[in-house]
């Protein structure tokens, strides 16, 4: 069964701004927030049949909630990341602590070699993709290939509003790759096409793209994405997946969504 | 020098991301070079490849814009390490491990700095002074025991040749040698350059030379009249030959033959194969070649013009030499060292009709000193040009022609 690192968005809001998408004039509507994460839990849990490991959020700290960029879990190994922006490293002894005190083996990278965890590393059963340019630096990812055995292909991050991997690709399980191909140079287009023949590839239109449709979470042959991606959701559709919509735009307001809102454990 | 460069290394999952193709794409896109030192693939699809770049950019600054641009991939400085050495081990006897060199301008990284290896020259050992931290290069049967030998090859890097600022033929990074190339242009770019050189060498001296070295030959095909105006006019200030040039243009001077033949007549003399055994003859019971001049008995030609324009002449002996003549160096490794002490300050040496001492002065030069080898056997320019000097030019023709070629450019009345 499927578990997930989640957390409350009690002290969730915009209390700086580190992507385009943060505007501190743009509060976020709190009890709206919470009803839409409460909403995402539902699915998982209810839909899905997801179990959730719930963190305690803490004061101060308006981006706990999310963990996706808590590190990387491998069977019962942990990553902790190392954030490029001070004001999210506060968050670093948060996620250390709840992988230790839940039993994980705990790799360290040194500090200043920024790593933004599952934002930044995707993948397919047998080889990884890792984003770079704009949060984790390159050259974690040699290191994470040694430490996993797993090949990881570096794709730079070109557009500052697809800030990390996760908010433009996104594996599916059958072995498809959704994907908005413009947050990627030519170089990075290249390797996508030659490792994922184009029937696989599920070009996400520019407009789903911008309302984060690559932000998904999928387990097994359900898909969990933002509300408001009907080209995405077709496409989904098409390929014989459950499509969950849930309404995220809170979240939206900081620049992320279904899949930063969550972590794999045991992945 | 004019090539600043710093190598980088570049490693993980590099070929399938294209990374390394983006590194690559990036240096030259900004206006650089790159040299790809060494790159490992990866067996597996988990198991990283790596690769060594020597990025090379005219300037330090673009050279700084280029690794700071190709730093956000993953190419970083690699961590350089002083160059070893050792002792050498007794006088004569290089360490086990010895660097040998190249005869492109070498560099050796000593207490963190890079400094110049002086004299450059090909298939020798560097040779560590550490208190003035300065190296040179240092041939195996000069090194002393106990001298400092640089060993291995960290530490130690080679400056790939800028490409030259003249557009002449020296400028286009050409070593094909070939007898069917047209070479009117090439004898009027080294006339070009020699009348620059002349006026160099007029204002700093020794610090401006061109170096001729020549066979026989010359002699033979009717090349020595234009020799020697070209050494009258200040066209040529060093002269490397062995025994037969010297000894048939003094034959010409006192007999009007070369190996016998009459050089004007054209035809056998009799006992004419005498003459440069007589003149051989001659000198010795003279003394030297200077007091030949000196004294009268030797009045013109080649020889005549390098003593009365006091132009330094190196005569290596061979095995088959007859006499010698006086000045003669017949140890080989004497040579050598005389031929050595001799190159500084070339800027252009031209290497006509001889086999032997063409290669034994491009073995010399470094690679910076434009060098033009003519012959008429192809194998011989080939045989230089096959040294990877850009600025190698080989020219497959007659000596005579060459040089009354050459000469009728200068300005040598027909």
């Amino acid at each position: 069964m499927t578990r997930l690192l989640v957390c409350p968005p009690d002290f969730f809001g915009i209390e700086y701004e580190i992507n385009p998408w943060m505007r501190l004039n743009n509060q976020v509507d709190h009890e709206q927030a919470i009803l839409q994460w409460n909403s995402l839990m539902g699915v998982f849990e209810r839909d899905i049949g997801v179990t959730l490991e719930r963190l305690a959020p803490v004061p101060g700290l308006p981006d706990l909630v999310f963990t996706a960029n808590a590190g990387v879990v491998v069977g019962k190994t942990a990553v902790v990341s190392r954030f490029r922006h001070p004001e999210r490293r506060r968050e670093e002894a948060c996620f250390e602590q709840w992988f230790r005190n839940h039993g994980y083996e705990l790799l360290m990278l040194e500090p200043g070699l920024f790593f933004e965890g599952a934002g930044d590393l995707l993948g397919f059963p047998d080889y990884w993709f890792g984003g770079y340019r704009q949060r984790s630096d390159i050259r974690v990812f040699p290191i994470l290939s040694e430490w996993f055995h797993r090949e990881i292909i570096p794709l730079e991050l070109v557009d500052g509003r697809f800030y990390h991997l996760d908010t433009c690709f996104c594996p599916l399980s059958g072995g498809e790759l959704l994907y908005f191909p413009a947050a990627f140079d030519r170089y990075g287009r290249i390797a996508i096409a030659e490792r994922i023949p184009p029937t696989k590839r599920l070009v996400v239109p520019e407009q789903d793209a911008l309302r984060f449709a690559c932000n998904a979470v999928c387990i097994n042959d359900h898909v969990v994405l933002p509300a408001g991606c009907p080209e995405t959701e077709r496409m989904l559709q098409e390929r014989g997946y459950h499509v969950h919509a849930v309404l995220l735009d809170e979240f939206m307001k900081s620049g992320g969504s279904a899949k930063c809102l969550t972590l794999k454990l045991d992945g | 020098m004019d090539i600043h460069q710093e190598t980088v290394v570049l490693s993980g999952h590099i070929i399938d991301s294209l990374l390394l193709a983006k590194v690559l794409d990036i240096i030259l896109m900004m206006g650089g070079t790159f040299d790809i030192e060494d790159i490992r693939i990866g067996k597996t699809r988990e198991e990283p490849s790596r690769a060594r770049i020597t990025v090379q950019a005219s300037s330090h600054t673009l050279l700084n814009d280029i690794l700071k641009s190709i730093q956000p991939h993953g190419a970083s400085v690699e961590r350089e390490a002083d160059c070893r050495f050792e002792a050498a081990p007794a006088d004569g006897i290089f360490p086990e491990d010895f660097y040998a060199t190249t005869h492109l301008p070498t560099q050796i990284r000593l207490n963190g700095r890079w400094i110049d290896v002086e004299h450059i020259e090909m298939d020798v050992g560097i040779v560590v002074n550490q208190e003035q931290a300065t190296a040179r290069a240092v041939p195996m049967g000069e090194v002393r025991r106990g001298e400092l030998i640089v060993t291995g090859r960290e530490g130690v890097r080679v400056i790939p040749l800028a490409r030259p600022r003249e557009r002449d033929v020296f400028g286009f990074m050409e070593s094909h040698v070939s007898a069917e190339r047209p070479h009117g242009h090439v004898i009027a770019d080294i006339a070009s350059r020699m009348r620059r050189l002349r006026e160099q060498h007029r204002r700093e001296g020794a610090a401006c030379r061109v170096l001729l070295a020549g066979g026989p030959a010359i002699i033979h095909a009717g090349g020595r009249d234009a020799l020697t105006w070209l050494i009258e006019e200040e066209f040529i200030h060093v002269l490397f030959c062995g025994n037969a040039l010297a000894a048939h243009d003094m034959e010409a001077d006192l007999y009007g033959t070369s190996l016998g033949y009459g050089l004007t007549a054209g035809r056998t003399v009799p006992h004419g194969h005498e003459h440069h055994l007589r003149t051989i003859n001659r000198i010795r019971a003279i003394g030297s070649i200077e007091r030949a001049v000196a004294s009268g008995v030797v009045k013109n030609g080649i020889m005549a013009a390098c003593v009365r324009k006091n132009v330094p002449v190196v005569m290596a002996g061979t095995i088959r030499d007859d006499g010698p003549l006086p000045g003669v160096i017949t140890d080989s490794i004497q040579a050598q060292q005389a031929m050595r002490a001799a190159i500084d300050g070339v800027m252009l040496a031209l290497l006509v009709a001889s086999t032997l001492h063409a290669v034994a002065t491009g073995n010399l030069l470094p690679a910076t000193i434009p060098t033009v080898c003519v012959d008429i056997n192809p194998s011989v320019p080939t045989k230089l040009a096959d040294r990877g000097s850009f600025q190698a030019v080989g020219l497959v023709m007659d000596a005579a022609s060459f040089l009354n070629e050459l000469a009728r450019l200068l300005g040598r009345p027909a």
